[in-house]
Formats: C-alpha cells, sequence, structure tokens
C-alpha cells in the first residue's frame, strides 16, 4: 500500500511537469486562437515597415515589409479589429491581416495622400489626397474604388484635402486645404455621394476632428486665427467660427511642425487642442465653445492626446524642442510632468483603458512604454524611425 | 609693341574678370565645402525627416511644394536659398536661419537640385 501511494505521488509528479510543458508549447504555437484587442501597429517611417505589437506583454509579433513611403502614415481598423488599412504618403493603401501578419492587397491610389477614414458601417475606406486633389472612397472587402471626389474649386483648381473623418450616418467629412472649405460626402443611399459644400470656412484649414461624441466637425485654420466649427445635427446651418483671433493679434511664432488635431483631447467638458504658431494648449468649454483657458507649454505643441478617463493630457512638441513629452493635469491644468525621452518624439497612443501610453523616439530608434499612473517609463522596444501607433481600440471610434 | 602690351592688359583684365566672376559664383560652394561631414549628415538627416513632414520623405511633395530635381531646375540657388532661411510668409514654411547658416541653405539646394541627398 505504501509503494502504491508512492507511485501515484510520483505519477503526479511527473504529470505536472509535462502538462505545464504542453501549455506552453501550445501558447507558443502559431495557429493559436487569440483576439485583437490588445494589437498595435507602429509605422517605421523610413524604412517602408510596420510592426505588429501586443500591448498585454508589450512585444513584436510581425514584421510587414514592402509598405512604401509611410511618411505621414496612418492606420484604420476594420469594424471586426482584424483588419489594418494603412495609408501611406505614396497613395499607398494597404490592407494587412494583423493576426497573420501578412498584406491581404495593396492599391496605389493616388500620387500623394495624407490619411484616410472607415465609414460606420466598415463597408467604405476613404482616402484624402494632396496629389491629385480629392478623396477616393474604396471597399474596405476588396479596395476596388467606389467613388472618386476631385475637390474642384474656382472653376477647374484642385485643392489639397486635409482633415478626412467619418462621420455617423455612413458620412464622411473633409477640407480643402488650398480652397478654404469643407465638405461633407454622404453615402447613406448608397456608392453615389450626396456632396454638401461649406464654402469661405476660413483661410487655410490644416486639418480637421470630429468630437468623441461624433456629433461637431472642427477645423484648424493655419491662415487664421481661429477654428471653424460644423454641427453635424444641424449641418443646414453651416460653420461657424469659434475661438476667433485667439491669438490676440500677435504675430505667431514660425510652426516647425504643423499641429495635428486628430489628437484632440476631451476631458470631462473641455477641448484641449494645441494652438498654431503659440507655445500654447487651448483649452475650451465644450457647451458653448469659449476660451476657458490656456496652458504655457514647452513648444509649438503637435499632439495633445487626453488619457482615455479624462484626468491627463499628454502633449508632444514641433522641432526643435520636440525631445520633450509634457503632462498636463486636467482638473488644475497644470504641467505635473515634463520628460526628455530624446530627440523626436513624434507620436503617443494610449492603450485603450488608458493605463499605458506609447510613444514614438524617432531618433533614438526606440518604442517606449509609460505606465500612465506613475509616469514612468515600464518598457522600451526597439524600431526604425517609428513614427505613428495605431491600437485596435480604434475600431470602434468614430473620427479614428 | 604697345600693341601687344595693350593686347596683354586686356587680356589680363579678361583674365581677372574671369576669375572674379568665377570666384563669386564659386564662393557659396566653397563655403559649402567647408561644412564637416558630420554637419553634412546633420543637415542631410533633417532634410529628410523634418522638410520630408511637409515636402515628402522623397521630396515629391506634401503640404508644402515638391522639390525634386526637376521642381527646382528653373530656379535660382540664391532664392531657394533665402526661402529656406527665411521662411515664406503667410505660408506654413517657417525661417530656418536660426539653425541653417547661409552657406548650408546653398549646400542643401545644391543637394536637392543634385537629387543626391537619398544615396547618402
Amino acid at each position: 500500500m505504501p509503494n502504491r501511494f508512492l507511485d501515484l505521488k510520483k505519477f503526479w509528479l511527473f504529470l505536472i511537469p509535462a502538462l505545464l510543458l504542453a501549455a506552453t508549447i501550445g501558447g507558443a504555437h502559431a495557429g493559436e486562437l487569440r483576439g485583437t484587442g490588445d494589437l498595435g501597429i507602429i509605422i517605421e517611417r523610413a524604412a517602408s515597415r510596420i510592426q505588429i505589437i501586443e500591448t498585454t506583454t508589450q512585444t513584436k509579433l510581425f514584421t510587414v515589409e514592402g509598405m512604401g513611403d509611410l511618411s505621414h502614415a496612418s492606420v484604420v481598423y476594420s469594424r471586426d479589429a482584424r483588419y489594418a488599412f494603412v495609408f501611406g504618403r505614396d497613395g499607398g493603401l494597404t490592407k494587412v491581416d494583423i493576426l497573420t501578419g501578412t498584406i491581404v492587397k495593396r492599391v496605389v491610389q493616388g500620387g500623394n495622400s495624407i490619411g484616410g477614414a472607415i465609414s460606420q458601417d466598415g463597408r467604405l475606406v476613404a482616402v484624402s489626397n494632396y496629389e491629385p486633389g480629392g478623396v477616393k472612397v474604396f471597399s474596405s472587402d476588396t479596395l476596388e474604388l467606389v467613388a472618386d471626389i476631385p475637390a474642384v474649386y474656382d472653376g477647374d483648381m484642385l485643392s489639397k484635402t486635409v482633415g478626412l473623418v467619418d462621420a455617423p450616418g455612413n458620412r464622411f467629412v473633409f477640407s480643402l486645404y488650398d480652397a478654404g472649405e469643407t465638405w461633407i460626402a454622404d453615402f447613406s443611399n448608397g456608392d453615389t455621394p450626396k456632396i454638401t459644400k461649406f464654402k469661405n470656412i476660413g483661410k487655410l484649414p490644416y486639418d480637421g476632428l470630429i468630437t468623441p461624441d461624433a456629433r461637431y466637425y472642427i477645423a484648424g485654420l493655419f491662415g487664421e486665427d481661429g477654428l471653424s466649427l460644423l454641427d453635424l445635427w444641424h449641418p443646414e446651418k453651416g460653420m461657424r467660427r469659434i475661438l476667433d483671433g485667439y491669438g490676440r493679434g500677435e504675430e505667431p511664432l514660425p510652426v516647425y511642425k504643423m499641429p495635428h488635431l486628430e489628437g484632440w483631447a476631451e476631458a470631462s467638458g473641455t477641448l484641449f487642442l494645441p494652438a498654431i504658431g503659440r507655445h500654447e494648449v487651448l483649452v475650451l468649454a465644450m457647451n458653448d465653445w469659449k476660451e476657458i483657458g490656456r496652458i504655457p507649454v514647452h513648444g509649438q505643441p503637435v499632439f495633445a492626446m487626453a488619457r482615455p478617463d479624462g484626468r491627463q493630457v499628454w502633449v508632444n512638441f514641433a522641432h526643435p524642442k520636440n525631445d520633450v513629452l509634457q503632462v498636463i493635469d486636467v482638473e488644475t491644468r497644470q504641467i505635473v510632468k515634463t520628460m526628455t525621452p530624446g530627440r523626436a518624439i513624434l507620436h503617443m497612443e494610449f492603450t485603450p483603458r488608458g493605463e499605458q501610453i506609447w510613444v514614438s523616439v524617432r531618433d533614438r530608434d526606440v518604442v517606449e512604454v509609460y505606465d500612465t499612473a506613475t509616469m514612468e517609463k515600464i518598457a522600451e522596444l526597439p524600431a526604425d524611425k517609428p513614427s505613428g501607433i495605431f491600437l485596435t481600440a480604434r475600431a470602434n471610434k468614430t473620427g479614428l | 609693341m604697345r600693341k601687344n602690351f595693350k593686347q596683354w592688359l586686356a587680356n589680363k583684365s579678361l583674365l581677372t574678370a574671369l576669375v572674379l566672376a568665377l570666384a563669386v559664383v564659386v564662393s557659396p560652394f566653397a563655403q559649402a565645402a567647408d561644412i564637416s561631414p558630420e554637419r553634412q549628415k546633420a543637415l542631410i538627416h533633417q532634410l529628410i525627416q523634418d522638410c520630408g513632414s511637409c515636402h515628402g520623405l522623397t521630396m515629391k511633395g506634401g503640404l508644402g511644394p515638391a522639390l525634386r530635381p526637376q521642381d527646382l531646375e528653373d530656379k535660382d540657388s540664391e532664392s531657394l536659398a533665402d526661402i529656406i532661411l527665411e521662411g515664406v510668409p503667410g505660408t506654413p514654411m517657417p525661417p530656418w536661419d536660426f539653425e541653417i547658416s547661409p552657406g548650408e541653405a546653398l549646400w542643401l539646394v545644391k543637394i536637392m537640385k543634385e537629387g543626391t541627398f537619398n544615396a547618402q
């Protein structure tokens, strides 16, 4: 009897490590089922390459080569968050399966493009082009052209298009940089869009955003001190100027990198926006669109990004002050931390619930990951001249 | 003899004028030659990465105009260098004279006109 007991004990001593080993091998197997909720893409700007990363253990899963000119590249995700649509500067639109790390399809749809959007129903992918100026809309399934919307103004001129976002009702909204217009392309009745144009919105709109509630579209103006606002519930009311003259007539400072409004920061009923030509972050009340404050910062802000819970806003800066990252406490509107990760901090992205922020530091060829509670670095991943970081949570957000 | 002397003088003035003219034309590039290899590397990095933000990594244009050799061939180098140094008011092109010298600006124009910087 004691012997049999011993045998049983030996059996377990053998079995438990065996099971653990099997589990480890199984876990490492490439064919294992997994979700995409903790995945994302890092753009390697000069190497025509993207990395597919995972934020739970901060590791790289795949690299995907052959993506074309990725300067100013951006990404949107399919509604099931399995496929990424990567928009390259060279007009390339590439559909990538992020679970297998492979290119599903790639088309070069324009000469020079600046970003894109995916429709509310996930059926259409729109690309904003500088050359030829306009927006092209593709089937997200096949990448075949569905609609071509040349940004024609003044008879036969074509404008560069900027600030393209999706809006509820299968609409796309974008602005015409050269023409000073904002257009809505409404695809709610099929593949032939109904276009609504808003003229004279202000000089040189350089980017646009849609508020997190998907109701308001705001175009930032380079040529004027102010922004232009469109209420998408009431497009018949037209666009109106907000923050008119926020520079108070002072000569604007030179801008060594254009701010990005996609990184809007909405926190507790306030909107945090990078000022243009001033070293300030502007704070707006979203109920009446009046300025309620401005926060002096280290340099020309490029992105002002709110942590998903709205408690912090992280800000990066234009050249030559682009080695610094600052954190604003939303409640007190004070800078609570200034860090110097290295030259050319190009982009930041929070994990969906905001416990981490991923930061690309181009000239050090790394992406750093910070714990947002302690504001301490918790991981660092090598990346060749990293720029944009795009996590799959964007699949479920209007305007991203 | 006098005739020969006159001719010699004429030739000499011509030579002097030629040398002077050459010196004027060449001098900016003579300055450019003074740019250290490290500084040249830094300027190329800046051209591709920072200028490239608006003009494209390959200078094919973006929010700013294209700056490939074929886009620049008809344009005067000095004027282009001035644009780099002073910026273009009313457009997003900022002045770079706070960190780029006139000689360096001319050297950047030269390598953009040649289109050689991508290879480096």
